[in-house]
């Protein structure tokens, strides 16, 4: 009987198609992830059973457990138009290139006397800046301005949108490009805190609010 | 950091001649491949795939305090209080002690989120049944291409605003967390109530609450 000869040396496997694969899925999760902006606040959502995506264009009011109020708009140009309509009303004035940098940014909460500091502050550290949030009481709404400037912005932004879309061709939804309003509570806000929020949009007569939540599973019946 | 592997090379510093390499290069892959999967690695754990959902309500628009406006009269309506972590609730219009209706002064019941006895989820599907019926038809058609998805649509719509549909109203106590509201609007969502009217607790049903405490 023969003997059966051993291959000697290394045996080599060929890797490409596993190599092929592995830079196949890293460009696909490269592509597909989108990070996150920092937040100056920490959310945790109660869950729904609602499925809807969050929307394009939004204005966020943000709550958090000891019911501080935060805000963002979605959108960069909207945020610069309503940023200088907010110094303009209350005689606070930041540099050019401040402005610039806020329209980038996400969620801030402060009040218009402290922006300047706020805006001094090392964007790492803006996170833990001393603030009591945006003030909702009566004798100083400031939340109501920033809503309805920043609403009055993201209309315009979002009828230009509208414009281009309408000029590309195709039947565009002037619904779909409207502002939409977002609600951001802590399971633990206390729905009081959450009330005075909500009246200040219905006192500006938006009174379609949206609650972020996350997902759940349908009960089955 | 690639290595170029030559074989058969080695032997032109003896002969004169130049001879071209024999053989197939081989390019040493792993450090790309670590590299690859390390990437890869990265991705998969930092990516998140679900973007936060919404949960629409519609506020009731804000009623002009000078002008003396009744609150409409709402048919089939129920109410839930909610209080520092206890929901109740009560059927039909509010009768004060000193003024009971047919079946005497309200009183609050108590409810939980469970899924069983007296929870939030069996209360609505009783009361709530005409609709859950009705939309259960509805749907068997859809999915029968009977009709069309916009006529369900509005059909559900309309189905939700019936005069047999329940109503209900949202009240909440000082101390009530919004995860409890956001919980009741769930249960509601999942019952298909379509009237949904977050208002304010009256003296009266402050005054009964209080006394469940």
């Amino acid at each position: 009987m023969p003997k059966i000869k051993m291959p000697k040396g290394t045996p080599s496997i060929d890797m490409t198609p596993m190599v092929d694969l592995a830079f196949l899925l890293v460009t696909f999760f490269m592509l597909t992830a989108s990070f996150r902006n920092a937040e100056p606040v920490t959310v945790e959502t109660p869950s729904s059973i609602s499925d809807k995506i969050i929307p394009e264009n939004v204005l966020m009011v943000t709550l958090d457990k000891d019911g501080r109020v935060f805000f963002n708009l979605s959108n960069a140009e909207a945020r610069k138009e309503m940023l200088n309509n907010m110094l303009k009303k209350y005689k606070v004035s930041l540099t050019e290139e401040q402005v610039e940098e806020f329209s980038f940014m996400s969620t801030f909460g402060c009040t218009m006397q402290e922006l300047p500091a706020y805006m001094r502050t090392d964007a790492a550290k803006r996170a833990s800046f001393p603030t009591e949030g945006i003030p909702t009481d009566s004798t100083k709404n400031e939340l109501l301005d920033w809503i309805s400037f920043a609403a009055a912005a993201a209309g315009n932004t979002g009828r230009t949108a509208f414009e281009e879309a309408k000029a590309k061709g195709g039947e565009p939804k002037m619904e779909d490009f409207k502002p939409k309003f977002i609600l951001r509570v802590d399971s633990k806000t206390l729905y009081k805190d959450a009330a005075i929020v909500i009246d200040v949009f219905r006192e500006l007569n938006l009174n379609n609010l949206n609650f972020v939540t996350s997902a759940e599973a349908i009960p089955v019946n | 950091m690639a290595q170029i592997a030559e074989s058969g090379g080695g032997d032109h510093g003896k002969k004169g001649k130049k001879r071209a390499k024999k053989g197939s290069t081989h390019v040493d892959m792993t450090p790309m491949v670590d590299l690859a999967f390390l990437l890869l690695t990265f991705f998969v754990l930092t990516s998140t795939f679900s973007k936060p959902k919404v949960l629409p309500l519609n506020y009731p628009a804000k009623i002009d305090k000078r002008k003396d406006v009744k609150p409409p009269k709402v048919n089939n309506a129920a109410t839930f209080v909610l209080a520092d972590d206890k929901v109740y609730y009560y059927r039909g219009e509010f009768y004060p002690k000193s003024r009971p209706g047919a079946n005497g002064p309200t009183e609050l019941q108590e409810a939980n989120f469970g899924s069983g006895e007296n929870s939030v989820r069996k209360l609505l599907a009783s009361w709530n049944e005409y609709v859950i019926k009705n939309k259960a038809i509805l749907q068997k058609q859809l999915d029968k291409k009977q009709i069309a998805d916009s006529t369900f649509e509005r059909k559900l719509d309309e189905l939700t605003v019936d005069r047999e549909a329940v109503k209900v109203l949202i009240k909440t106590d000082d101390k009530a967390l919004c995860k409890s509201f956001i919980d009741l609007v769930d249960e509601l969502k999942i019952a298909n109530v379509g009237v949904i009217a977050p208002t304010e607790l009256s003296p009266g049903e402050k005054e009964l609450l209080k006394d469940k405490n």
